[in-house]
């Protein structure tokens, strides 16, 4: 077990995320934030909470988006469906999902998929807590890093969010 | 996490724990109903047959849509308009269809324990759309949704189940599951078409007077009078069953409290329930219709994955 960020670094983390996105994006009327369920959910959720600070006036519009439906290992495995919760159109808007760690990078892809059944976005960005590169299975790279690490496939990666803490097992 | 069962064939084989999980995920599948593009591609690699050798207008319209907005092809088979006409067998007429490689069966048929059979004999996950006087766990388990949504659990409510239980696969399953769940049962209606010894082996009240009964529970779920399966006089006439036990406003105004009303459909207006009951607030018919839907998407995506 090895603590990639801990609570400090995991706080200045999320920190910069916010701010580059604040610094990319001078107005956010035209972005929406989407968290993928069900990791990816308490990170935007942080992420909000700091943008809200920085800009108190600015209004957010943060959804969240369960993408079991669109896994492509439906019939190898059956996972729980959650909560998709996207309260305001992205037709025209800049998107930003935001997910905890990025790995093969099939997660992202049919997220991508299930945006496409709430209209046509003006364009997607994505932004992950962590990275674990070489590790990708499909052509998807972040716009947003947290921490970019190299881990093998036999290692686990895990936001613990009750100690505030990035561990690689 | 997945189901317990291979094949959907009655509520008798599940686990709570299994009708906890198709309720959550229906609920899902709610939302996706919600979107302006109302489908998601889980099954799409999956081919589903509707073998229906009984009539249905909801169910068999239900279960289309749920396959076709999980991105599954359909074939509608109904047997009036087949080969069954010249004497094939059931088993014949299933090994066929299932060797033009089709993964799944939703099958009704008038006989009890029809689906039982076939899932003895054939590899394909079977879901049963009804069979016979037996059940119909997809309807039992949209009933379940609705009352949950609209009373928000099911755990201590009191349900009512008010007319031709004898005949109905609507009741069966929706004993089953309310037991399961920690709901409360009683079944209501003339003597002649309560089954003997239903108490003692399903666990339900069983009330004789429906205005007792109605003031008893918090959802009645009305059923319809299945005139198809009766084969002797039960009762003298329509018009003297709904005398005796349709489900009228004057009835639903002398109770205390205001109760749900469910009708599984399809209804004989003015016999088991009067057309103002039926269309009032207090009715969530056409909800439970808008759940079928949801819960069967929820079924077939979780019997897909189940291999």
């Amino acid at each position: 077990m090895k603590t990639i960020l801990d609570k400090q670094q995991l706080q200045l983390t999320i920190l910069r995320l916010a701010h580059q996105l604040l610094e990319n994006n001078l107005s956010l009327k035209d972005v929406v934030f989407i968290g993928i369920q069900p990791r990816g959910v308490e990170v935007g959720v942080k992420i909000m909470e700091c943008i809200r600070q920085l800009f108190p006036d600015e209004k957010l519009q943060y959804g969240i988006l369960d993408i079991t439906f669109y896994r492509d290992d439906v019939r190898d495995e059956l996972h729980v469906a959650n909560t998709t919760d996207i309260p305001f159109s992205i037709e025209g808007k800049k998107v930003v999902l935001i997910d905890d760690v990025l790995y093969t990078g099939r997660t992202i892809r049919a997220a991508l998929d299930a945006l496409q059944d709430f209209g046509r976005a003006k364009k997607v960005e994505l932004c992950v807590l962590v990275d674990r590169r070489f590790n990708r299975e499909l052509p998807i790279q972040p716009d947003y890093c947290g921490k970019a690490i190299d881990t093998v496939v036999s290692q686990k990666v895990k936001v613990e969010w009750d100690k505030e803490a990035v561990v690689l097992y | 996490m997945q189901l317990s069962t291979k094949h959907l064939l009655g509520i008798k084989d599940l686990s709570r724990e299994d009708i906890s999980l198709i309720l959550s995920t229906a609920t899902q599948f709610k939302e996706v109903l919600q979107r302006s593009v109302k489908k998601v591609p889980s099954l799409r690699d999956v081919t589903i047959v509707n073998l229906f050798y009984e009539n249905s207008t909801r169910t068999r319209i239900s279960f289309e849509l749920a396959e076709k907005r999980l991105g599954a092809d359909t074939i509608n088979f109904a047997a009036s308009s087949s080969s069954v006409s010249k004497g094939e067998t059931l088993l014949d007429t299933v090994n066929n269809i299932l060797s033009m490689k089709v993964d799944m069966v939703v099958m009704r048929h008038s006989a009890s324990g029809a689906p039982h059979f076939l899932a003895k004999h054939i590899p394909a996950a079977i879901i049963n759309a009804g069979d016979g006087i037996n059940e119909h766990p997809t309807q039992a388990l949209l009933d379940a949704l609705s009352i949950q949504e609209k009373l928000g659990t099911l755990e201590g409510k009191k349900v009512l189940l008010v007319g031709d239980i004898m005949h109905s696969r609507v009741a069966l399953s929706n004993i089953y599951l309310l037991n399961k769940m920690g709901a409360e049962v009683m079944v209501a209606g003339p003597p002649t078409l309560i089954p003997r010894h239903i108490k003692e082996a399903l666990h339900v009240r069983v009330e004789y007077d429906i205005k007792k009964a109605l003031e008893w529970c918090d959802v009645a779920n009305v059923l319809r009078i299945q005139l198809e399966r009766q084969n002797q006089v039960l009762f003298s006439s329509l018009r003297e069953y709904n005398l005796a036990y349709g489900v009228s406003r004057k009835l639903l105004d002398g109770l205390k409290k205001e109760i749900v009303i469910m009708h599984p459909g399809p209804i004989n207006r003015g016999v088991e329930i009067d057309s103002d009951v039926a269309d009032s607030d207090q009715s969530i018919i056409l909800q439970q219709v808008e759940n079928g839907v949801a819960v069967r998407m929820a079924a077939l995506y979780l019997l897909a994955g189940n291999n």
